[in-house]
């Protein structure tokens, strides 16, 4: 991996989190009406001595450009304002409800890595019946959208089968994992369909490939051309799909936090968006965009060391 | 032939699955390699030589059939057991592969390539590998062996990728080679080199060889004797000083006319009329009875063997071309 290709890719996304903080911050200007207005909570008839207040606070006189640079040297710091909704500053609320999420996304991620990439490569090697029915159940699990899968999970082992509870977050280690089984289930399941479907038509593809055969033909173990041939050649798309996924299942956490009230910085998001809380919908909007675009950059960069043929491709 | 051949296929036949039918693809195959000999398996693409190359290995796709008889040493590759095959492909017999950017795997390092057959395959320690395949490189006319030895498939050119691809099948130290068109892949001055390299490394290790070309001019330049096959069978198998317009059959005569020639270079290029057949396609009768200038009625219905004994060779045709006593002449 070259050097240019990791500085290529730092820069870039350095460009991307400054397009996106952009947006962000812009977002609240687009939306109709005072934007001070938006920062109280969208209330009826703000007191004017409070808007003024805001106005400075947030800087809303300056020019677009210059507040922007206030706002994000903030952020930088640390310091994402003040939430009115909650009246605790958004840095405190973001805290207190990472932990939850981070928990639901490893969780899940680790259900995607081991589920996806097992059950393709047992449907590639095995072939035959076992290959019809892991691409036909796996097809199925992406077809599912996740709140359905989500409605379907409750249903059957929460409340027929009362296995797992149906609601919150738990206390302590196996508390947050009873709790989170389900949710975590919910939000993997597209994910392992997909990362499944991409792992069994790589390793295929690797089964069939002339350096198989090479090393086949020099008497190498099965076992070991297996390993050292087919996993190792066909781990570069299966890590990077997985990378993809991992980011997928940040952004729709949102939607399975409050399907299963797990709480969760999605589920604040989708809160404060309902009560226009702006400032901790823009903060939440930064934590997920910085965390998925650096996700992404690290699993391209992985990629590339790797397998250096996708570093030379990338720079280009 | 006094001594037995090292390697003797006997009226092979392989039936591969198209689409869930057996198609029978190679119909019939005779050939010998004494120890230490070289011997061209020439045929267009599709004529089932690589497959016949593949079944020296018991490298043949998933399903398929073999009829007839391979015999290395005396020892029946198709009925060897997976161990068997195994410690075979180890240590008896290595492959060359047309395509080196294909055959070796991108995703690994250059060392471990040339090593995994060692490690892998015979248990032998990795220093002692290292040490015996960096040797190797010297020989096949790769100098800084040890900065190749860390370097990456894509980093090496196309002529340096098959010299490693001839390291790796060297170091397995087998009694026969397999090349599998081995600079069919490659530019026209790298080809020359390839084909030095190998014809050193042979005469060094009294190594025998089975070439797989479609290169008339290459088999006879490089070989003892030329099997000629065409749509799955072998038709002609002659030694190659006979090769220049004294072949027996049709299909060898044709090919040998469709040549472009240096001395000649205006003449219009001929060819064979019609279009060479893959083996599931041949009639009932001989197989090239559709293109041959010479045809008559028994050739379309009765297959010829290849017995007939045409000088010092056989010939699998009802009419084989006589020798005229200028042809025999011209070579005396």
């Amino acid at each position: 991996m070259s050097p240019r290709f990791v500085v290529a890719r730092l820069g870039m996304l350095v460009v991307t989190l400054l397009v996106s903080s952009l947006a962000i911050h812009g977002a609240m200007f687009l939306t109709p009406g005072d934007p001070a207005t938006l920062l109280v909570g969208g209330s009826r008839n703000p007191d004017p001595a409070v808007l003024a207040q805001i106005h400075r606070e947030y800087h809303l006189d300056d020019p677009f450009i210059q507040g922007y640079w206030h706002w994000l040297g903030n952020c930088l710091q640390g310091d994402f304002g003040k939430s009115l909704v909650y009246r605790d500053s958004v840095a405190a609320l973001i805290g207190d409800r990472a932990g939850t999420t981070l928990a639901l996304v490893v969780y899940a991620s680790l259900l995607v890595l081991a589920a996806g990439t097992v059950i393709g490569t047992v449907a590639a090697l095995r072939g035959g019946r076992t290959e019809t029915l892991a691409t036909t159940v796996t097809a199925g699990a992406m077809a599912v959208p996740t709140f359905v899968m989500a409605v379907l999970l409750i249903w059957l082992f929460a409340v027929r089968l009362a296995w797992f509870p149906v609601y919150g977050s738990g206390e302590g280690f196996t508390g947050t994992l009873t709790h989170l089984t389900l949710p975590a289930v919910a939000l993997a399941m597209t994910w392992i369909g997909y990362v499944a479907q991409v792992t069994r038509t790589a390793v295929r593809a690797e089964l069939r490939s002339e350096h198989v055969e090479t090393a086949r033909s020099r008497g190498v173990p099965e076992r070991t051309v297996i390993r050292r041939h087919v996993l190792h050649n066909a781990s570069g798309p299966v890590f990077a799909v997985s990378g993809v996924g991992i980011a997928g299942i940040i952004a729709t956490a949102a939607v399975i936090e409050q399907a299963f009230g797990t709480g969760g910085l999605g589920a604040l998001m989708i809160e404060a968006a309902a009560k226009q809380d702006m400032a901790v919908v823009q903060a939440v909007s930064l934590v997920f965009v910085v965390v998925f675009v650096v996700i992404n950059t690290a699993v391209d960069l992985i990629s590339a060391a790797l397998d250096p043929r996708a570093a030379r491709k990338g720079a280009r | 032939m006094s001594t037995p051949p090292l390697l003797r296929i006997d009226a092979l036949g392989i039936d591969l699955p198209v689409d869930g039918e057996p198609r029978t693809v190679v119909h019939r195959v005779d050939l010998g390699i004494p120890e230490g000999a070289a011997v061209a398996l020439v045929g267009e693409s599709g004529s089932g030589k690589s497959l016949t190359a593949r079944s020296v290995l018991g490298l043949l796709p998933r399903g398929a059939h073999v009829h007839g008889e391979v015999l290395f040493a005396g020892e029946s590759v198709p009925r060897m057991r997976p161990e068997r095959l195994r410690t075979f492909r180890a240590s008896e017999v290595a492959m060359v592969f047309q395509d080196p950017r294909a055959h070796i795997n991108p995703a690994r390092g250059i060392g471990d390539f040339l090593i995994e057959g060692l490690t892998t395959a015979r248990g032998v320690p990795a220093a002692e590998a290292s040490r015996k395949v960096t040797a190797i490189l010297r020989e096949v006319g790769i100098p800084d062996a040890d900065r190749r030895m860390r370097q990456r498939p894509h980093e090496l050119s196309g002529g340096l990728l098959q010299r490693v691809m001839i390291a790796a099948a060297l170091a397995a130290e087998p009694r026969l080679l397999l090349a599998d068109e081995p600079t069919t892949a490659l530019d026209v001055t790298t080809q020359e080199e390839v084909m030095a390299i190998i014809g050193e490394a042979r005469r060094a290790r009294g190594l025998a060889m089975l070439f797989i070309t479609h290169d008339l001019e290459l088999a006879a330049a490089v070989c003892d004797r030329v099997p000629v096959m065409y749509a799955g069978t072998t038709v002609e198998e002659l030694p190659a000083d006979r090769l220049r317009g004294r072949a027996s059959h049709p299909y060898t005569r044709a090919l040998l006319a469709s040549r472009p020639s240096v001395s000649d270079a205006g003449a219009e290029l001929r060819s064979i009329p019609g279009r060479p057949l893959s083996g599931f396609e041949v009639p009932d009768g001989c197989a090239f009875s559709d293109r041959c200038p010479h045809v008559r009625d028994l050739c379309r219905n009765e297959r010829p063997e290849p017995g007939g004994f045409v000088e010092d060779g056989t010939a699998a045709c009802h009419f084989p071309h006589p020798l005229t006593s200028e042809e025999t002449g011209s070579h005396a």
